[in-house]
């Protein structure tokens, strides 16, 4: 036989018996957990989701009570606030990154030092502890729950800050619906900007117009319904015999985790940006300053332009991290997926397999779809050379 | 004859204040411009506000012997009070050994020495013999540390049940069976997922995008409701060993990326000179391939140690009473009940840990360089 297929022989044998191994596996590990399971008198598969949750939880974005609603609307509800943390907690370590970043290249000595230092020192102590000292300097901050401190119609105080919550059912959905228009209208003028750059068109101006539109739109609408005689509801917090009651209620939970998440990346994100800049030749930067621009403009207009496509990928990794070390909430006590999910509705249902398998499914599908999506986006701005 | 050319060169005169010396250095990093000017004088006045509250806080204030909380509290100790680190100095033992026999810790003192001896044989690039090192450090060591702190009844050792371990001692277990499990393990899956054959190709990828695709913290939730339920019979796993599993598995998803990397970096010239030779492939893998790429991942290495030493915090969270967990459990002890404990239990906490952390990422960056100092002519 000759060498060489001896070798693949060999290798189509390793494949095999590995794969066998694998499913051997898989297969004596399920049969044990369906035995122990059935032992347990545990009913295997997601019926569980449609039973009645019973428990309550403190901070909830969509409808929720504990009296009707589902273990699926608490997973849902979890869902939501993993989201709100993790979407909260990247634009704002994004735009501290993106401050301390700029910082460590300044020409001013003691803002590069200062810059540094933050990111040592945050990079090198564990998020958890972070979190913990948040937590703690959030809480010492704020006025006790029996003395809230109202500012204008809200109340703020250890239990959180309870705002007006406006009620956008019957007509009032108008005001949401502007803000979405406004939000289109950015992204129609981009797209115009777009077209007039590529074409030689006047440029088209974005921001300003298109920010004034988002605020204006939905203030308008707000305004005519009142004026029409359909004002819309808001539901003022008041001050209970015990604690701030009705309103929309942000946990300090939510704030610790918020600012422990963002200050902890913006240290990565920091030294991202950096590198990101300093892979720009330096003839960019020398070279509009030649033109006249000043250091704020050269940063703007060509070295951030050009250092984008270093940044974007491990930015898009910081941003997954942002998502998967929100689950720390669980450290805290603020509902996110994990705590209500994996902690609570895990210790009630005993439904272990199926409540791991969702809960990983749904960081998994976040995960595998950004690694998509940055895949595209890396297709398109890669230099094409010929 | 009358000379129009000056002959004798002119004396060279100092800069000018504004250019040369502390003023003119202060003009360039300092105040180069408006902006720039008022950035310093920001940051001085931060710094100004700042700087004497720590200082006043960890040293000036700070009460650094006392038996109990009360030394602690300004209206016992009649003086503002920072820092009380006298807390920090009754609890050391606690914070370092858990609930460990006081009898018995010169084990994991022992084991702490050989794990140094370890990792010195491994860091120190010129060491003799450092094949030998690795094979203490991967095989002999973690043996040995294993008998040292579990105990082996047979050799004279008291066994100590994992329930009583705990602190700092804790956390060194936690990252050092996590370094040593995904070290080996994360090579094995760079090779697997750079590897011809399909079926390991593809087993290999899906098993380091599933690991780093989730949250440590819903693999240790995983580890322990579902490793016990995988296991036959009534085989129970002890309360340790299931978030080390899941720490280890975890790690190694995260190191195999780094190998790969570094893999990466070898050019295909040298396993097909390594073939030429007549090295098989075993062969240039060990000698040829894997030096070179772990030379190069190195510092990808140690940044992924950092990271999994400050992941282990989050065992905390499923009630293994590591460094965390054991300073939360002191803080918490009404003998030391005074107004600054938190802060100061966060405070030493911290420096434990950016000492470690930063200390490792030293280390890094001096490889990186030795690295880089081929390339820099």
């Amino acid at each position: 036989m000759p060498e060489s297929r001896k070798t693949s022989l060999r290798a189509v044998a390793l494949q095999i018996l590995l794969a066998l191994a694998v499913a051997g596996l898989v297969y004596v590990a399920s049969t044990n957990a369906a035995q122990k399971l059935a032992k347990q008198g545990i009913v295997a598969g997601f019926g569980f989701l449609s039973r009645n949750a019973g428990f309550d939880i403190s901070q909830r974005l969509i409808p929720y009570a504990a009296a009707t609603s589902t273990y699926l609307d608490a997973f849902l509800v979890g869902l939501c606030n993993t989201l709100l943390a993790a979407a909260l907690g990247i634009v704002l370590a994004t735009l501290i990154g993106f401050v301390v970043g700029i910082a460590r290249l300044s020409p001013n000595l003691l803002a590069r030092g200062l810059a540094s230092a933050y990111v040592e020192a945050v990079r090198n102590v564990p998020l958890l502890l972070q979190l913990l000292v948040w937590y703690v300097a959030v809480r010492v901050a704020l006025p006790s729950a029996e003395a809230p401190a109202s500012l204008g119609g809200a109340f703020v105080s250890q239990r959180g800050l309870a705002l007006p919550s406006p009620d956008f059912s019957g007509s009032a959905w108008l005001v949401p619906a502007a803000f979405l228009a406004g939000i289109l209208a950015i992204a129609m003028l981009r797209r115009r900007a777009g077209i007039a750059a590529e074409t030689g068109r006047p440029p088209v101006r974005v921001w300003l117009p298109g920010l004034a539109l988002t605020i204006l739109l939905p203030g308008l609408a707000w305004i005519g319904l009142g004026l029409a005689g359909h004002p819309v509801v808001l539901h003022w917090p008041a001050r209970g015999p015990y604690d701030v009651e009705g309103g929309l209620p942000i946990l300090p939970e939510f704030a610790a985790l918020v600012l422990g998440l963002s200050t902890y990346t913006a240290a990565f994100i920091a030294e991202i940006v950096r590198a990101g800049l300093s892979s720009v030749a330096r003839g960019q930067g020398e070279a509009a300053s030649a033109l006249g621009l000043s250091r704020s403009q050269a940063l703007r207009l060509v070295v951030v332009p050009q250092a984008m496509r270093a940044i974007v990928p491990p930015l898009t990794s910081q941003y997954l991290n942002v998502t998967k070390n929100s689950s720390l909430a669980v450290l805290i006590g603020y509902p996110d997926l994990v705590h209500v999910f994996m902690g609570t509705v895990l210790n009630q249902t005993n439904q272990a397999v199926e409540v791991v398998a969702i809960t990983m499914a749904v960081y998994l599908t976040i995960s595998l779809a950004t690694a998509f999506l940055m895949n595209l986006y890396n297709r398109r701005v890669t230099l094409v050379e010929r | 004859m009358q000379r129009f050319i000056r002959v004798d060169l002119v004396a060279s005169r100092a800069p000018p204040a504004a250019v040369g010396g502390p003023l003119g250095w202060m003009r360039r990093n300092l105040f180069s411009s408006l902006a720039n000017g008022l950035t310093t004088l920001l940051i001085l006045g931060l710094l100004a506000w700042a700087l004497p509250i720590a200082l006043r806080f960890l040293v000036l204030d700070a009460v650094w012997t006392g038996a109990s909380g009360d030394a602690c509290r300004p209206e016992v100790a009649g003086r503002p009070v920072g820092a009380c680190w006298a807390f920090i100095a009754d609890k050391i033992n606690y914070l370092a050994y858990g609930s460990y026999p006081a009898a018995e810790r010169w084990r994991p003192n022992l084991a702490v020495a050989l794990l140094a001896l370890a990792a010195g044989w491994m860091l120190w690039l010129g060491a003799p013999r450092r094949d030998l090192g690795a094979l203490f450090a991967f095989v002999a060591f973690p043996v040995c540390a294993y008998l040292l702190l579990a105990g082996a009844p047979s050799l004279g050792l008291p066994s100590v049940a994992t329930g009583l371990w705990g602190g700092f001692l804790v956390t060194m277990v936690v990252a050092v069976v996590g370094i040593v499990v995904s070290l080996p393990l994360g090579i094995l899956l760079a090779l697997g997922r750079r590897s011809t054959l399909p079926v390991v190709r593809v087993l290999s990828t899906a098993f380091i995008e599933f690991w780093r695709g989730v949250p440590l913290i819903t693999v240790l939730f995983m580890a322990n409701v579902m490793l016990p339920l995988f296991l036959p019979g009534d085989i129970t796993v002890d309360r340790l060993l299931r978030p080390l599993v899941g720490i280890a598995l975890f790690a190694s998803a995260y190191m195999a990326e780094v190998v790969r990397g570094g893999l990466q970096t070898v050019p295909k010239g040298q396993q097909e000179a390594a073939a030429a030779l007549g090295l098989s492939q075993a062969q240039s893998l060990r000698l040829v391939v894997l030096p070179q790429a772990l030379k190069v991942a190195l510092p990808g290495i140690v940044n992924t140690i950092i990271g999994l030493f400050k992941d282990t915090t989050l065992v905390s969270i499923v009630g293994i009473s590591d460094f965390i967990r054991v300073l939360e459990a002191s803080r918490a002890d009404p003998r030391w009940s005074a107004a600054t404990i938190p802060a100061t239990a966060y405070a030493f906490a911290a420096l434990v840990y950016f000492t470690v952390c930063f200390g490792m990422a030293r280390y890094a960056g001096f490889i990186e360089r030795r690295l880089a100092a081929g390339e820099r002519r």
